[in-house]
């Protein structure tokens, strides 16, 4: 600290809460609504302290769903959520490290043709070439299938980029030393590049799954079959009664289970989780 | 002489980067392309034939009120988003960069909301914010508020902005306490000898320090209020009442999904497509730069 404060630091203090309150208090509702009983919250009478019908709650969110909208329990949406995520997340970080790996170690034709290909796609979210995206999948017949959830978001220019930017700082004797003791390019990967790699990985890993996890867009338009949808779109289907007969104890249920897995993994990883973002993004 | 070692085999290296082509040309440019090309064309009514139109497509979208409409409602939607969730980003980052007690654990609070995914955000605020139930929603309504998103186009915006801000707060939290935590501790403290009171050593030297990390978010900010609130505005609003809260990418998601005027949403697209590559130049033409003081 630079000087003496007269109120010490109160201010801060004051500020930080403030703001984990504002940060805290609609997942703090969600988890209360998620124990009381639907009438209790239809009325808008919901006390700020748990009620005790949680266990009956989150047997039924997770074994069947609502009773009305959508009848797909949500024990099955996270299912997909998860193999969605993890299938994102590992698909994103093979193809690029091999793509990175090659672009640095190897020389080849249009090697530098290939890297801006992968680098433009950095400019082409999905959400501005949805319906296009949407046609050539389901061509592919890829329509309500795990390939189709995944395949078209795992060309990922970020994570290129960050496994170049750290192989480049590989010291080139690291790769002569190798070549030495007579090792290949495979081997040099596997037994070198890899372990070098593993807290790069583990940071990517953690945003790639929260990013996977998190989508909306694209599984929303191409999972038509109920047993496919993730529980970020089922979420959707248990509001959209628009009126008083959404049974919201279940979609609180819904909601806090959707975001159980990413703020797990956001919270226990803090630091790795840290690291991909600032490293990733700049 | 390149400064890297090389290993031979060039069969072995497009092996390598195969898969991350053939997804990125059949998932990327492939669609892209195909944007592109449908939005010159023009189909009948029946789907059976096709005609080349050049630019009528963009033409006729330039002529309706609606797409002036959804930009206008854009750019006061990001417009609000940006400020509000950088300015309380860079209040709790500054805050959170003194020496205090348990700063592990407000940090730990504050990137929550990165984690909660846009859809999911919207359920809790909707929840909060439902009439007659939700309890901000009847808080406002004791106090004379005739609150109601639904019909209200004011309130939803109000609704899906406060939803972005509370989605994003995280984000520009950890760039900005990551810049901050970048700023040597001597500058600032030659400026308190120098007699500069907290306020004045903020904004004559911590802010400008801070300028790179503040121009590179305000692009981020724009892509996400631009691209990444789909689903928060789906879940919402719909982009009702309407029209009021439909913004460009919304409306493209819209009329895509109607499927009437298929090269009218393509020229949407293009639009869109040109909007981010504008975007991602100035976010690479300022990381090139790095530092502007």
């Amino acid at each position: 600290m630079v000087e003496h404060r007269r109120f010490g630091n109160l201010l801060p203090h004051l500020v930080l809460i403030a703001g984990v309150i504002v940060v805290a208090f609609p997942v703090y509702l969600a988890i209360i609504a998620s124990t009381h009983d639907n009438s209790v919250i239809a009325n808008g009478q919901m006390p700020l302290y748990p009620g005790g019908h949680a266990l009956e709650t989150y047997w039924n969110t997770i074994m069947s769903g609502t009773g009305k909208t959508t009848r797909e329990p949500v024990g099955s949406m996270l299912l997909s959520s998860l193999i969605m995520a993890v299938g994102i997340a590992l698909g994103k970080i093979a193809i690029s490290i091999i793509s990175a790996y090659a672009i640095v170690f190897f020389n080849f034709p249009f090697r530098m043709a290939t890297f801006w290909t992968i680098f433009i796609t950095l400019m082409l979210p999905v959400e501005v070439r949805i319906f296009p995206t949407y046609k050539i999948t389901s061509d592919l017949h890829m329509l309500d299938s795990y390939s189709g959830l995944i395949l078209p978001l795992i060309a990922s220019a970020t994570a290129t980029l960050l496994f170049r930017q750290f192989f480049m700082t590989v010291p080139k004797e690291l790769v002569e030393a190798s070549k030495m003791d007579g090792a290949g390019p495979i081997r040099f990967f596997f037994d070198t590049l890899l372990p070098l790699s593993v807290t790069n990985i583990a940071a990517l890993f953690v945003i790639l799954f929260i990013y996977g996890w998190n989508q909306y867009l694209w599984p929303l338009l191409i999972t038509t079959r109920d047993d496919m949808q993730t529980i970020v779109i089922g979420i959707k289907k248990i509001i959209d009664v628009k009126d008083a007969l959404t049974e919201w104890s279940v979609a609180m249920a819904t909601a806090v289970l959707a975001m159980l897995p990413p703020v797990a993994v956001v919270v226990l990883l803090q630091r790795l989780f840290v690291k991909g973002l600032i490293e990733t993004e700049k | 002489m390149e400064n890297r070692a090389i290993f031979p085999g060039r069969l072995l290296a497009c092996l390598l980067v195969f898969p991350q082509l053939a997804v990125s040309l059949i998932f990327f440019y492939w669609p892209a392309a195909q944007a592109l090309w449908q939005s010159f064309l023009v189909q009948d009514a029946f789907g059976l034939s096709t005609e080349f139109v050049w630019f009528e497509n963009y033409v006729n979208l330039l002529k309706t009120p609606e797409y002036y409409h959804a930009i206008g409602t854009t750019f006061f939607f990001s417009l609000l988003v940006v400020f509000f969730s950088l300015a309380i980003g860079l209040l709790l980052a500054v805050m959170a960069n003194r020496n205090i007690a348990g700063v592990q654990i407000y940090r730990t609070f504050l990137i929550i909301p990165y984690a909660v995914a846009p859809a999911v955000a919207s359920v809790l605020f909707i929840f909060m914010f439902q009439p007659g139930l939700g309890m901000i929603a009847r808080a406002l309504q004791r106090n004379g508020i005739d609150w109601n998103p639904v019909l209200n186009g004011n309130h939803a915006m109000i609704l899906i902005v406060i939803v972005a801000v509370w989605n994003q707060i995280s984000y520009n939290f950890l760039f900005f306490l990551a810049g901050l935590q970048s700023i040597p501790k001597s500058v600032i403290e030659a400026a308190a000898i120098d007699g500069a009171r907290p306020m004045r050593r903020f904004w004559t030297i911590v802010f400008p320090l801070l300028s790179p990390t503040t121009f590179f978010l305000i692009v981020v900010n724009i892509t996400y209020a631009f691209f990444n609130t789909l689903g928060i505005i789906d879940t919402a609003t719909e982009g009702g009442p309407n029209g009021s809260t439909s913004t460009l990418v919304y409306k493209v998601f819209l009329d895509g999904k109607a499927g009437s005027d298929l090269g009218g949403s393509a020229a949407q697209s293009v639009i869109l497509m040109i909007i981010v590559v504008a975007l991602t130049a100035v976010q690479f033409r300022y990381v090139e730069k790095k530092v502007h003081y």
